[in-house]
């Protein structure tokens, strides 16, 4: 099966990019390491290409009710120009995907997505739409170019107009003119740095990433989908299909800030949701430090006291912090922080230690 | 990408130095630009007797985990203890910075491995 090419593909192999299939997408994976590139971010800039990801458009009178039945946050409190993070729920509250939901209008919504669901998700959106609310797939116009790190905002503002100096965090600004672009441009990211999500039509998208990386110079660097991983999640952002996952709840993932269950209409899923949370979930997600030999990975099994206790969603080398750090979905009762477990790792155990507060977060 | 003269090189590309009676083993450049920035490796324990191609360790990568195989036949001699805390000297240096050493148990076995040159078409074909 051919793989699929973003409209940044020419650029990827003229920075010598080491291309890889990536959910049927030929991406990067690195151009100059993956713990360099890590690095880099967090102290400077780094150039992501994220045209893979999915933009779905929601319009309709009643949309914004619509929206805040699909997902779990609370959109009605958003105001037009804001950006909003939400898991969206199946009606058993598994998790269908989580994403970014841009309000436009109270008519008008465009949600990003992850590029492995887009599919599902535009499905899932269609079934649960009523007459009167138009769902549109828009992936294939758009473009996505993430820009994140200490420097990413300056670098910016040299090709910006003035509407670029007040953007706040979760904002965007749905028409600015960029490198001489139309673009929507968020202050968003998945880095856990500072940054832009800039989206613009797939034809100006070559012109956007080389005016970044000429005006940005030697503190701007293109990153792969390698230290995007790493990034996320020594910031501790979940990645679905790892903390989230159809058969993984909102709540069991740890993310019950972005879960309104006091919203007056519900949403899809919250009956259950309720329930879970006033039974006390029975498993939930924990932070472990690997305080032996060895690097923990999806799937590995997580031991208390001689038992399974549950698994590993994300593990890995953590270079900002020095540690090498796992997220695992485990029993409610075993997940006391300063705790002692064991991660199987090639079948034998590997002692880890429950921790709180043990991610990135930047100063 | 770097194939040295003088080594022998395995399928699973690693390399053999061979002086005397002992043999030292490492990763090739192949390996290490294909893994990415190696991030821990597990050594072999020092005294234990392997048959040829069996799996002796672990190369991890940032992505992933390689098995690490034993070329030859005997019993592992050294190991360089400094890839505990820094794997990363396999990117920096593969052909410098081996992993371990052995007593070749059976000379024969160096039959089954290719020279520079038949490595250098064999990476062509990977």
């Amino acid at each position: 099966m051919e793989l699929k090419r973003t409209p940044l593909f020419e650029k990827h192999v003229a920075a010598k990019g080491k291309l890889i299939d990536f959910n049927s997408w030929e991406l990067p994976v690195e151009y100059s390491g993956i713990l360099f590139e890590h690095g880099f971010v967090r102290r400077s800039a780094g150039l992501f290409d994220v045209s893979h990801m999915g933009e779905i458009r929601i319009k309709g009178s009643d949309a914004l009710h619509f929206v805040n039945r699909l997902v779990t946050n609370d959109i009605a409190r958003a105001v037009p120009g804001q950006v909003v993070y939400s898991p969206m729920c199946h009606h058993d509250a598994g998790t269908v995907d989580d994403l970014l939901v841009y309000k436009i209008s109270d008519e008008d919504f465009f949600l990003v997505v992850n590029a492995a669901n887009k599919d599902k998700d535009f499905v899932h959106i269609q079934r649960e739409a009523p007459a009167g609310i138009e769902v549109v797939d828009e992936s294939a116009a758009w473009a996505q170019i993430a820009l994140q790190g200490p420097k990413a905002i300056g670098i910016a503002l040299r090709l910006a107009d003035e509407s670029l100096a007040g953007l706040k965090p979760f904002r965007f600004i749905g028409h600015a003119l960029f490198a001489g672009k139309d673009c929507l441009i968020s202050r968003t990211g998945y880095t856990g740095e500072d940054g832009l999500e800039i989206y613009c039509s797939p034809a100006d998208a070559g012109t956007v990433w080389d005016a970044l990386l000429d005006t940005g110079r030697e503190d701007i660097l293109p990153i792969g989908l390698g230290a995007r991983d790493t990034l996320r999640f020594e910031a501790k952002l979940p990645l679905y299909g790892h903390e989230l996952a159809d058969d993984i709840s909102p709540l069991e993932a740890g993310l019950d800030r972005f879960v309104k269950l006091d919203k007056p209409d519900g949403f899809i899923g919250s009956d259950i949701l309720l329930a879970q949370k006033k039974e006390g979930l029975l498993r939930r997600m924990c932070e472990i430090e690997i305080t032996g030999r060895g690097i923990p990975r999806p799937g590995y099994e997580v031991m208390a006291a001689g038992k399974t206790v549950g698994y590993v969603t994300s593990g890995g080398m953590c270079p900002a912090l020095n540690r090498i750090l796992a997220l695992a979905l485990i029993d409610s009762d075993c997940c006391r922080p300063e705790s002692e477990v064991e991660i199987i790792i090639r079948e034998k155990p590997v002692s880890a230690v429950i921790r709180q507060n043990a991610f990135y977060k930047r100063s | 990408m770097e194939v040295r003269a003088g080594l022998y090189y395995s399928k699973e590309h690693e390399w053999v130095r061979v002086e005397g009676d002992t043999a030292y083993i490492g990763i090739t450049d192949f390996a290490q630009s294909h893994m990415g920035d190696i991030v821990f490796v597990e050594l072999p324990e020092p005294g234990s007797e392997f048959s040829a191609m069996e799996i002796v360790g672990v190369i991890e990568s940032v992505k992933a985990a390689a098995d690490m195989h034993i070329p030859l036949s005997g019993a592992v001699f050294k190991v360089n203890e400094a890839l505990e805390t820094h794997p990363e000297l396999l990117n920096a240096d593969p052909y410098k910075n081996w992993i371990f050493s052995m007593d070749i148990g059976d000379p024969s076995d160096l039959d089954n491995l290719m020279d520079a040159a038949a490595y250098e078409a064999f990476c062509a074909g990977e």
